[in-house]
């Protein structure tokens, strides 16, 4: 056989272009139905995972699946806000926990999640370096995100601003990186968290800067009065809290009115959860609150009816190759019959020429193989990024 | 050498029909065969070397009874005993030269490719002037070194008889006159028998004897 492989090889080689085509129709049709069960695969591992172990999401009324997106996944559309008091009002129920999130800005492309430290708990999020969040302006890394942007404890991010061409808009805020999270392998892998408060100053419903009622400098008062001194825009505000200015930093207006974009709500049982279900329904509220599972599992009834249908034409299209490949060998028979003529008439047996096409085509299946392989460990290298880039993102 | 006896051939959906009743040829002979095309020279050839079988008739080479062997007996004994040129070459394209003059040991098991014939295959290389071109494409060949490389190919398993189907046929007239002179001398030189079909009339007086194929489908003339 090793001959028969030697010869193969020098044809195969020769006829470089035509087995490189026939290598490509073959690994295609192959990697084309595997790639798509990986992805799916790690699509229903990413969502389902997460949706089934968030027993309740509350957010304003509209598509439950961006919230769900927003909500679970981090994704980059902001789905309309509510406010803080919705959270207050789960808690106050007494049937359910709540956990209220802020996703809507992003540091270098990560998203930040502004959160409150029930979360880590709820997701079981351990820290492989640093410590949880202390005090405002500091962030935790997702373990994804820290590598990526190879941060650690100490350093420090900027968050990004929501528009590079908003001159009036708010500074980017400094933050300093108190702790890494370990790997989850979920969406918590490539989120930053910071604390609400924080996410709220990145918005600027807080801020800090100098006190301006007892500093000297007048060029930056606008109007003086006894109870209160109006500055102007060249008056500079921090963009980095520290220790020495973390007192001056303050809000302006009522927390319970600043803005969260869902509240995971944690039922204390199934009656509870009912109850409170019940709860959003009868007060038809401009809230709405939705069972993740329920809403991921339809999307990936979906998917799956999709793939499906991908199925169906990628076995038709597999079939018309394997024709199609059977006619290039069958062509490329006809084309070589005064070759294999003359190795009869040199005096090779039958059997020799079934071994020499016989191992044109392993050769030709082997390297095939050899590069599906390497396109599905590729793909499944970057399949959580993937599946984040096409149904996240 | 050769020996056929009351041969009466005829392709199983053609017309043709060559009968030969007595044929012999001595070791170590060079005989030349002429005549017209459709006379049955190829298909002469093509019996002795047990690539056709007939019905009718035997022939015996170096005293084996070639029609009367199994197919892969037959198979077997032609590549190692027989040599054949082909007018046309028949090398492949998708081999360089060493890889064509070896080709023989790769497509059979009843040759095995040593050291030693790889070597053989360098000599003979040499001697037919073409040991620079070994790992040369056969696409970048002359005529008549492709024609060389061709005889060294059927020279190699040292075979007792060589068939040559119009070797020179392609050749212009210089190239002819020196590739029959390197193929008379490795037939000399490995003590074979040639027996070699040409349109050439100018080359016939250089071979020991001529057979004319002209009525053959009744008789020979010599």
């Amino acid at each position: 056989m090793s001959d028969s492989l030697y010869l193969a090889w020098r044809y195969i080689g020769f006829n470089r272009w035509k087995t490189l085509t026939l290598m490509a129709c073959i690994t295609l049709i192959t990697v084309l139905p595997l790639t798509l069960q990986v992805l799916l695969t790690e699509t229903e591992r990413q969502m389902l995972a997460r949706a089934a172990s968030t027993p309740l999401v509350v957010g304003a009324g509209g598509s439950a699946l961006d919230l769900m997106m927003s909500t679970l996944y981090f994704g980059r559309d902001v789905p309309e806000l509510i406010n803080m008091s919705d959270s207050e009002e789960i808690w106050e129920t007494g049937l359910a926990d709540a956990i209220p999130l802020y996703v809507r800005f992003r540091a270098r492309d990560y998203p930040i999640v502004g959160t409150t430290l029930d979360y880590f708990d709820f997701r079981g999020l351990g820290f492989a370096a640093g410590r949880p969040l202390a005090v405002l302006g500091e962030c935790v890394l997702g373990a994804e995100a820290a590598r990526r942007l190879e941060l650690e404890p100490g350093d420090s991010l900027v968050s990004s601003p929501d528009n590079l061409f908003d001159l009036a808009g708010v500074y980017p805020l400094k933050m300093s990186v108190a702790g890494v999270l370990k790997r989850t392998y979920s969406a918590d892998d490539l989120a930053v968290f910071v604390d609400l408060k924080t996410a709220w100053i990145i918005e600027g419903l807080g801020h800090g800067h100098g006190d301006v009622a007892r500093d000297g400098d007048t060029s930056v008062v606008l109007e003086r009065s006894e109870d209160n001194v109006v500055a102007n825009a060249s008056l500079v505000q921090y963009t980095e809290i520290t220790k020495a200015n973390i007192d001056s930093f303050h809000f302006h207006g009522e927390p319970e009115n600043y803005p969260i974009s869902a509240v995971i709500a944690l039922p204390h049982d199934a009656k509870s959860s009912a109850i409170l279900r019940g709860r959003f329904l009868e007060s038809l509220v401009t809230a709405q609150i939705v069972v993740p599972f329920e809403v991921i599992g339809a999307l990936m009834q979906n998917i799956f009816r999709i793939k499906n249908v991908l199925d169906a034409v990628i076995v038709v299209v597999g079939l018309a190759t394997v024709l199609a490949i059977a006619l290039v060998f069958a062509l490329s028979l006809r084309l070589r019959q005064r070759e294999i003529q003359t190795i009869f008439k040199l005096g090779c047996q039958r059997a020799t020429i079934a071994h020499l096409l016989a191992a044109e085509i392993i050769l030709i299946l082997f390297a095939s193989g050899v590069l599906c392989v390497g396109i599905l460990l590729i793909v499944d290298h970057y399949s959580a990024d993937l599946v984040r880039l096409v149904f996240v993102n | 050498m050769i020996k056929i006896t009351d041969l009466d051939f005829v392709y199983p959906h053609g017309e043709f029909r060559l009968m030969v009743p007595d044929f012999n040829i001595k070791r170590s002979e060079k005989v030349a065969v002429i005549g017209p095309s459709g006379s049955g020279k190829t298909t002469l050839l093509n019996l002795i070397a047990g690539i056709t079988v007939p019905k009718h008739g035997t022939v015996e080479v170096d005293e084996v009874t070639v029609s009367r062997l199994e197919d892969r007996h037959r198979r077997a004994f032609r590549i190692t005993r027989i040599g054949f040129v082909f007018q046309d070459f028949a090398l492949l394209d998708y081999l360089n030269v060493l890889d064509n003059i070896l080709h023989p040991y790769r497509i059979t098991r009843a040759l095995e490719l040593s050291r030693s014939v790889r070597q053989r295959a360098s000599v003979l290389a040499e001697t037919m002037g073409i040991a620079d071109k070994l790992k040369r494409p056969v696409g970048e060949l002359s005529q008549g070194e492709k024609q060389r490389t061709a005889i060294c190919r059927a020279l190699l398993p040292d075979p007792s008889l060589i068939l040559a189907d119009e070797a020179t046929g392609n050749l212009d007239p210089d190239n002819k006159s020196r590739i029959l002179d390197l193929l008379f001398e490795c037939v000399d030189a490995h003590r074979a028998t040639l027996l070699a079909v040409t349109h050439d009339h100018e080359l016939l007086a250089r071979f020991d004897r001529v057979i004319d194929f002209q009525g053959f489908r009744g008789g020979v003339a010599e």
